[in-house]
């Protein structure tokens, strides 16, 4: 099987192909079809999947899987996986049959739809597995037509809005990424990602009008990389984009777009600014890292003031990624271990936050907390079930949340104990933040008219929390099913950025010694 | 000797000999009630001569060096002439239903194709004014065609006083050049350049690239294209709107590597600044517009933005970069059109965008294609619209002008907006009423067609690359 990571990543692609082509008519039946279609392809994607996870050999730090074929302008059509993307793509194509298995009770144009979360699917998993730079770009980029129908048609009241601003924002940041992208292929001859992770681009200081760049050629690479993947994340401060995007759409979409598309980020973080610019990297993680401290505590209050289930969360979101953000640029193992941990349990327990809104949302057609409360006395599975993912975001001891909060402090502390110290507030914060809302909506006696007649989940959503449920308490118990697999790439990345800094460093000490010998005589 | 310069110049011949006998035959026998027969003759002759230029090779000078048959101006030539071919089958049941099917425009037509095609192969300056005014004699009479509307008329008149006013300005340059060169040969201007650079000579070329930037539509100098795209009928527009630019554009290439290839520094700064001008104010002024005609006006200047953006560059990857995103440019523009003109409530043209609300709902195929169009447009991969963006980046970038990359892929951003807000009619809007939704098949297929290469491109470019590159070597070197 040579090519499993094509298969993998363009099986969504045929799905939707043929429910654009074959699948005619909107009636009931159809609307039906049009879905099993839709859930036997993710479903089947998942399990082709999981030949690639048996298939890695784990001990492994480099690239494997690896395909290469010739493309344009000397680009490759070269896709592979290593431990850090391995499990980004398990993440894809695990949650994709629990999403469209979400939006079952769709009546709104549900063939497109499908469409739309399969054609998603594939570039989802085409971001984690592109090994080349263009063919990264372009996977990354083309995300934001599906996701921008998705909002747009499928979503709130205020979805044109939140759609125009999710598109533009996140363009603005990626063209620049594109400039550099350019300029990487012009210096280095190839857009090959292993080899432009082993070429050292210059850290010269050179001034533009008069101003020196610390980190030179780095810096600038650096900051147009950044900027692309600072606005994915959402960093603070411009994350505004996320919560209008959460809040507009539909809870598949808003699944899809937290448990998955912010990863996109912090991956490109760990794939390109490090190995890449490790110089400018450790020159401006500072800067990053203190971003990710205001982040962390400024979301957290904003979220504790929220009315609006998906915004509160939405806002939780930016906060948690601040963790990611700190954990990677904190540069030492338990930090990028915490972060790529954090990032996983995050897909798995953002996702069954919004899924839990979108049970209620489905029940009673609104998001205010005001709405709500008391809840428990009705429905009682959902109280135990959004309680887990509460406390799993609270970073509950035992559930997956903890471990990746407590390795990216722990990584923080080494790298800068300030940071560390205004972070771990942000954790108290989030412990507010959570179970007040918890408290709002499901504690309580139930004195609203509008609730007395709520039922409880359905078979098919106890169904999909099910596994859900099951990888937060597993990680949460047994980290190692993670760290395992990136502990190699990770290792390896931390070494190379080392090495590359260590080398700037005695390059510049023997620049200055030299010239301070003239001085001397 | 004379025999074969004719034998370089036979495609030219061919299709001018065509069109006289075309027009005698419409004057003297049927008139107007075979022309739809006339334009389909017209295009398949276009494609015979296309073939016939495909399969041609190496570098021909023709008339003591004054036109020559190369690589560049082939690919050009071909794209020209596949262009107009598509475009004016397309036109041809648009013109038909309007009363307007007139033998004289597709005789009009081949005389313009025939002006374009000398000016990709000029090597003179006489006889580069020579194409230049026989193309836009030409289209200043089709745009007009629509005699009795006075927006058409008003449109004819417009392009024919900037046009004039532009190839005025092209000429005083030209004889600044030939005063101050010796010459008019651009052989001659390129050696003239390579001992020294008489001041004069710079003026004369200042406003020589003054008149081709009012060709091609680029800012500052584009103020006739929204007002003729709109007043012109739709398949004047879409004629305009390709064949011409690709020409405007091969012809700009031409005389600044052919004539002035020696003094690259000269030319580039002023090419940045339209290149750079053209992207911002074909994207912010487009923001407002409603008609969708005037909004590829400005949709096409902000791309002649980006296609000089490779011109600037000026290295031989630069015009390669250029070439291709023309090709694109040209094949995306072919299949909006497609879509505009079949735009139509109860038999009657429309070109409100407004009109468009929830189109997906009842044509979905269509929409589905004008939407990968209009991605496509604006540069989001993996439409080919954004390998064209990636070669002219890659090309500016190459010939160290970063700050234009820079700034293009801005401007590329605010384009974004105004595409977007098509597909928003077409996806999001409300229910109101619909457009007709049984128009020709023909359009329907050169719409499909063109969403479908715009898809599939992504794996090779349908092997454009090399050719384009082979182009682009015969100019510069």
């Amino acid at each position: 099987m040579g090519n499993l990571l094509s298969l993998t990543t363009f099986i969504p692609l045929l799905g939707a192909g043929i429910l654009a082509l074959f699948l005619r008519g909107d009636d009931a039946a159809a609307q039906r079809n049009a879905k099993w279609v839709a859930l036997a392809t993710t479903v089947f994607t998942f399990a082709v999947s999981l030949f690639i996870l048996a298939g890695f050999k784990t001990d492994a730090a480099g690239f494997q899987f690896v395909e290469d074929r010739q493309w344009l302008l000397g680009m490759r059509y070269k896709m592979g996986v290593d431990g850090i993307s391995l499990l980004f793509v398990m993440l894809t194509t695990f949650l994709m049959p629990l999403v469209i298995a979400a939006c079952w009770d769709v009546t709104h144009r549900v063939k497109e739809y499908m469409i739309a979360f399969l054609v998603l699917e594939t570039l989802m998993i085409g971001v984690f597995v592109a090994l080349d730079l263009v063919l990264f770009y372009l996977f990354f980029e083309a995300g934001l037509i599906p996701m921008f129908l998705i909002i747009g048609i499928w979503g709130g009241k205020n979805r044109i809005y939140a759609s125009f601003k999710f598109f533009l924002y996140t363009f603005l940041g990626s063209v620049l990424m594109l400039v550099a992208m350019v300029a990487m292929f012009a210096q280095a001859g190839t857009t090959d990602i292993p080899t432009l992770m082993a070429y050292n681009f210059s850290a010269e200081s050179f001034p533009i009008l008069g101003v020196q760049i610390l980190g030179g050629v780095q810096t600038l690479l650096w900051f147009a990389f950044f900027a692309s993947f600072a606005v994915k994340m959402p960093m603070w401060p411009v994350h505004t984009w996320l919560p209008d995007a959460h809040v507009q759409a539909p809870t598949a979409g808003s699944v899809v777009l937290a448990a998955i598309l912010l990863k996109m980020g912090g991956y490109g973080f760990l794939r390109f600014s490090l190995p890449m610019f490790p110089v400018a990297s450790e020159i401006w993680a500072p800067l990053v890292l203190w971003l990710s401290a205001i982040a962390i505590v400024y979301t957290s209050l904003v979220a504790l003031v929220q009315k609006d289930i998906k915004k509160l969360i939405a806002y939780s979101s930016v906060a948690h990624m601040g963790f990611v953000t700190a954990g990677i640029f904190a540069l030492n193992q338990q930090g990028l271990d915490g972060a790529v941990f954090q990032m996983i349990s995050h897909g798995f327990i953002s996702g069954a936050l919004f899924l839990g809104v979108g049970v209620i949302y489905d029940r009673m057609h609104t998001r205010e907390i005001d709405a709500y409360g008391g809840l428990v006395n009705r429905m009682p599975a959902y109280a135990a079930v959004f309680l887990l993912f509460t406390m799993a975001n609270v970073g509950l001891p035992g559930t997956s949340g903890f471990v990746g909060e407590f390795l990216t402090l722990m990584g923080m502390f080494q790298a800068n104990t300030w940071v560390a110290a205004v972070a771990t507030t942000g954790v108290i914060f989030s412990a507010a933040y959570a179970l007040f809302l918890y408290r709002r909506v499901v504690m309580g006696d139930l004195i609203k008219e509008s609730l007395k007649s709520i039922t409880d989940m359905t078979a098919r959503e106890k169904w999909i929390f099910a596994p859900l449920v099951v990888m937060t308490i597993l990680l949460g118990v047994y980290p190692s099913l993670v760290t395992d697999i990136t502990g190699p790439s990770v290792a390896r990345l931390v070494d190379q950025v080392e090495v590359a800094v260590a080398a700037h460093g005695s390059e510049n000490a023997i620049a200055s010694a030299t010239a301070a010998t003239p001085a001397q005589h | 000797m004379f025999s074969l310069d004719l034998q370089t110049v036979l495609p030219e011949v061919i299709l001018a000999v065509y069109a006289m006998v075309a027009l005698m035959a419409g004057v003297y026998t049927t008139k107007d009630k075979s022309a739809g027969i006339l334009i389909w003759a017209t295009a398949a002759m276009f494609g015979l001569v296309a073939f016939l230029i495909a399969t041609r090779e190496g570098t021909d000078p023709a008339f003591l060096n004054s036109f020559i048959d190369d690589g560049f101006a082939r690919f050009s030539k071909v794209t020209i002439l596949l262009s107009a071919a598509i475009v004016l089958v397309m036109s041809q049941e648009y013109l038909a239903r309007r009363n307007l099917l007139r033998f004289e425009y597709p005789v009009l037509v081949t005389l313009a194709v025939v002006g374009m095609m000398v000016m990709v192969s000029a090597n003179d300056l006489m006889v580069l004014y020579m194409g230049i005014e026989l193309q836009s004699l030409a289209m200043y009479v089709v745009a007009s065609l629509r005699r009795d509307s006075e927006k058409s008329t008003e449109a004819g008149l417009k392009y024919f006083v900037l046009g004039a006013l532009s190839s005025g300005l092209m000429l005083y340059g030209a004889s600044l050049v030939y005063g101050f060169a010796g010459t008019t040969q651009f052989e001659g201007i390129f050696l003239a350049t390579a001992i020294d650079v008489p001041l004069g000579l710079i003026f004369g070329l200042v406003f020589l690239m003054v008149g081709f930037a009012f060709k091609v539509s680029a800012a500052p100098f584009h103020m006739w294209t929204p007002d003729v795209y709109e007043g012109a009928p739709t398949p004047v527009t879409a004629f305009m709107a390709t064949a011409p630019k690709m020409a405007a554009i091969a012809l700009f290439a031409r005389v600044v590597f052919d004539g002035f290839g020696g003094i690259v520094g000269d030319w580039q700064q002023i090419i940045a600044f339209l290149s750079v001008v053209s992207v911002f104010w074909g994207g912010i002024a487009a923001i407002g517009q409603t008609n969708i005609k005037r909004l590829m006006a400005y949709s096409s200047i902000a791309h002649m933005g980006f296609a000089l953006m490779g011109l600037a560059s000026g290295t031989a990857f630069g015009v390669q970069a250029m070439l291709i995103y023309m090709a694109i440019y040209v094949t995306m523009n072919i299949g909006t059109f497609a879509f505009i003109l079949s735009m139509e409530r109860d038999g009657r043209p429309v070109t409100d965008i407004n009109s468009l609300h929830m189109y997906s709902r009842y044509a979905p195929m269509r929409a589905l294609a004008m939407l990968v169009l209009l991605f496509s447009l604006a540069g989001v991969p993996p439409m080919v619209g954004f390998f064209g963006k990636l070669y002219v980046l890659r090309a500016a970038y190459e010939g160290g002008l970063t700050w234009l990359a820079i700034l293009g892929v801005i401007a590329s951003v605010i384009g974004a907006f105004y595409y977007l807000r098509i597909v928003y009619y077409m996806y999001f809007g409300e229910e109101r009423e619909a457009l007709d939704t049984g128009t020709s098949p023909l359009l329907w297929g050169v719409l499909m067609a063109s969403a479908a290469v715009m898809v599939f491109g992504v794996i090779n470019l349908f092997g454009i690359e090399p050719l384009a590159a082979a182009a682009a070597a015969t100019l510069v070197n």
